[in-house]
């Protein structure tokens, strides 16, 4: 009897806890390397965080807080060290830069979870990596821009040499030589991630080479703006930018980061959050493309079998691939291993300019 | 009709004193109107900004760690500006000590003994020292004007680190991302107190640099010449002093200066070189040692005041959900405060009328 009645105590005490405990407001915290105003990178972070907020049941439940244009040095652990401090329980952090910040803190405070995008490391059982498979969504546009261009020739404005954009450059390239084995891409590198004016600059002297469609992988909206009064087409960056270019976007790749924030905000509240490395595709509904506009029926239907084909499991970087100075990269058939990927700093055969070592 | 500032005679001492505190309670009122507009409360906002980061060990020790850099730089400038020399490219001196100190565990990373540390410091102070030394022999030898050399040569060194960090020094584990390896433990700079917090000894030489140079400026013939220098050359040049030297004593003191809080920046606080180092720390020191009154010691209170903003300003943003725009804003008017006050005890504003002007005008001719 007295067994029960202890253990009907403690029964009730844990009980009352966990009641305690679901109550309690879960904080989710969130540093950007821009500002949430820049249309693109921290914008669609942001957004996926509003949308997190909203799936998980409003204010009521969860409390955001964010820092905008943190710079991603000693100013990083500071702030981060500041979240950790102030309560959250899971802190993510938006940029690549805050990569060992994002460990160094982590390992001081092994009770809040960190979330690091598009990094590798994962120092300590409470950081988790995530980045999403942007290239897919660059093969689609490739396949577009195949279809759409006259002259063969496209115009890529890339911010850095770092793997990320090569592999966006080269899924794109091979996207397009599906349809045309000889498309060929000019690359600019405007050695930035937001400078409307270097962007628009590039995309002028891409235009005068002669390309008829402009892709980018920087974050603002002069490149399409800049195609717009040229009249060509051109692809929209992190978020749907038709607004910028009614006529002149083709379609966008649109970083979704929703679901993953909800997923794993939700994963700290029942309590199984555990160190995860997730790179996610269209598949998992991380990467999606904005509505296919401004041209052909045929187009539209090539570039949504793509999509279909990419979400079925296929990896663009699937052989036969040739690199740039002609050797064989990949069997056919063979697809390329994430490790490689994640580290690429070569070409394939059809990119027009030399990789910046 | 136009406004025109004209010297007192001679200014208030009291209110030269009280003006540091004038200008903050003017921040405060015109703070608190703006948090209002935006909806938060003031004094909640002012507590986040002011109060909240001296509350805890760990942040007194953030605040040291983002004021050591600015005082480091500023107190070099302080002396550079008083001798009426201008270097503007401090971030460059920055750049170019970071890099120069930490070619050591970059390029010989199997040399690891307790000698490494000192030898990255003494090679940061140089690489800065050197890098300052060529706007100062452009204006000595081309008699260039030293503000646009040396602010040109800032890009200059932002671009060859970056090349560098991508290229010849990225870490080859580092699946292509720019940056070098991270360094070895006899290659970083310690922590003063690792128990309570993250700030180094790059706090501890801001300090002793401001004392040295308040003392060379205060107590010697050296900062004399300086100062005689910097007000009338053509005195100085009567005293049997050489204005040449002085440019390059003037940029290679700075420069070193900015070198070293370069080399302790990497090595103390990010713990390897990477793109993202130069993040304007030797143009805020611009700010900082006007704020300081180009005085060494004034320089180590405006340091700590600015970096306070900068922890205030991201406490605000947590808390209280201020965005980073307004938290800038507040900094703006808080030095916009100070630099007012400052002139207005030195100058009175005169209204001139279109006509009195004009009268004026006519009587020169």
């Amino acid at each position: 009897m007295k067994k029960t009645l202890l253990s009907l105590v403690t029964a009730t005490a844990a009980l009352a806890l966990a009641t305690v405990a679901a109550e309690a407001k879960l904080k989710a915290c969130f540093i950007y390397v821009g500002p949430i105003g820049d249309f693109g990178w921290s914008y669609q972070h942001h957004q996926g965080a509003l949308e997190m907020q909203k799936n998980l049941g409003g204010e009521e439940q969860v409390e955001l807080a964010y820092l905008e244009s943190v710079a991603e040095g000693a100013d990083a652990e500071r702030a981060l060290e500041r979240f950790a401090r102030s309560g959250c329980n899971i802190i993510f952090t938006t940029s690549f830069g805050y990569m060992d910040a994002t460990n160094a803190v982590a390992g001081k405070f092994p009770d809040v979870k960190f979330e690091h995008a598009t990094g590798y490391k994962r120092d300590h059982p409470n950081v988790s990596t995530y980045n999403s498979k942007f290239h897919e969504g660059r093969y689609v546009q490739g396949i577009i821009a195949a279809k759409m261009s006259k002259a063969g020739v496209a115009g890529y404005i890339a911010s850095f040499p770092i793997p990320e954009v090569v592999m966006g450059i080269n899924a794109f390239v091979l996207g397009a030589q599906t349809v045309n084995p000889d498309f060929k891409v000019k690359v600019v590198w405007a050695n930035t991630w937001f400078d409307p004016g270097k962007e628009a600059d590039a995309a002028k002297a891409l235009i005068d080479q002669g390309v008829d469609i402009i892709t980018q992988h920087t974050d603002s909206t002069a490149p399409m703006q800049v195609a717009a009064e040229r009249g060509i087409k051109a692809f929209g960056q992190a978020s749907d930018m038709i607004a910028f270019g009614k006529e002149t976007q083709l379609t966008a790749v649109v970083d979704n980061w929703g679901p993953y924030y909800t997923e794993r905000v939700k994963a700290v509240m029942d309590g199984t959050w555990s160190q995860v490395d997730v790179w996610g595709g269209m598949k998992e509904g991380h990467v999606v493309m904005a509505p296919f506009t401004n041209m052909p029926d045929d187009v539209k239907a090539a570039a949504e079998a793509a999509v279909e084909k990419i979400k079925g499991g296929f990896e663009p970087f699937t052989g036969p691939i040739t690199k740039q100075d002609g050797t064989e990269w990949l069997k056919d058939g063979e697809r390329a291993e994430n490790g490689v990927l994640l580290g690429l700093n070569f070409y394939v055969k059809g990119v027009d300019d030399k990789l910046p070592q | 009709m136009r406004l025109e500032l004209v010297k007192r005679p001679q200014h208030s001492t009291l209110f030269s004193a009280l003006s540091p505190f004038i200008a903050l309670g003017l921040t405060l009122i015109a703070g608190a109107i703006m948090f209002s507009l935006l909806g938060k409360n003031p004094v909640d906002a002012l507590y986040y900004y002011f109060i909240d980061p001296l509350r805890e060990t760990w942040s007194l020790h953030e605040l040291a760690v983002k004021a050591a850099p600015l005082i480091l730089i500023a107190v070099g400038l302080s002396v550079c500006y008083s001798s009426n020399n201008w270097n503007i490219g401090a971030e460059g001196q920055f750049i170019a000590g970071a890099i120069l100190g930490s070619s050591i565990p970059v390029l010989l990373p199997g040399f690891q003994s307790w000698i490494v540390l000192p030898l990255m410091l003494i090679l940061g102070m140089a690489g800065g020292a050197a890098y300052g030394a060529i706007p100062a022999w452009l204006k000595v030898r081309f008699n260039t004007n030293e503000i646009l050399t040396s602010l040109m040569l800032v890009y200059v060194a932002q671009l060859f680190n970056d090349w560098l960090v991508r290229g010849p020094w990225r870490n080859p584990q580092g699946f292509s991302f720019p940056g070098t390896v991270r360094f070895h433990e006899y290659a970083v700079l310690p922590e003063i107190w690792p128990a309570a917090g993250r700030a180094n000894w790059g706090f501890v030489f801001a300090l002793v640099a401001a004392f040295l140079l308040w003392f060379m400026m205060s107590r010697t013939l050296k900062g004399f010449e300086v100062k005689v220098l910097g007000q009338s050359p053509r005195a100085g040049r009567f005293a049997g002093f050489s204005s040449s030297r002085m440019v390059f004593f003037a940029f290679t003191l700075s420069g070193a200066l900015a070198g070293l809080a370069g080399i302790c920046e990497v090595s103390g606080a990010v713990g390897h070189l990477n793109e993202k180092l130069s993040i304007g720390y030797g143009f805020t020191a611009i700010i900082v040692a006007f704020l300081g009154r180009l005085n060494p010691l004034g320089v180590v209170a405006a340091g700590l005041v600015l970096a306070l903003t900068y922890l205030g300003g991201e406490a605000a943003q947590i808390s209280i959900g201020v965005s980073d725009k307004a938290v800038r804003a507040f900094q703006g008017m808080l030095l916009f405060f100070v630099l007012a006050c400052d002139t207005l005890i030195h100058y009175r504003i005169r209204f001139v009328g279109a006509r009195a002007g004009a009268g004026e005008a006519m009587r020169h001719v």
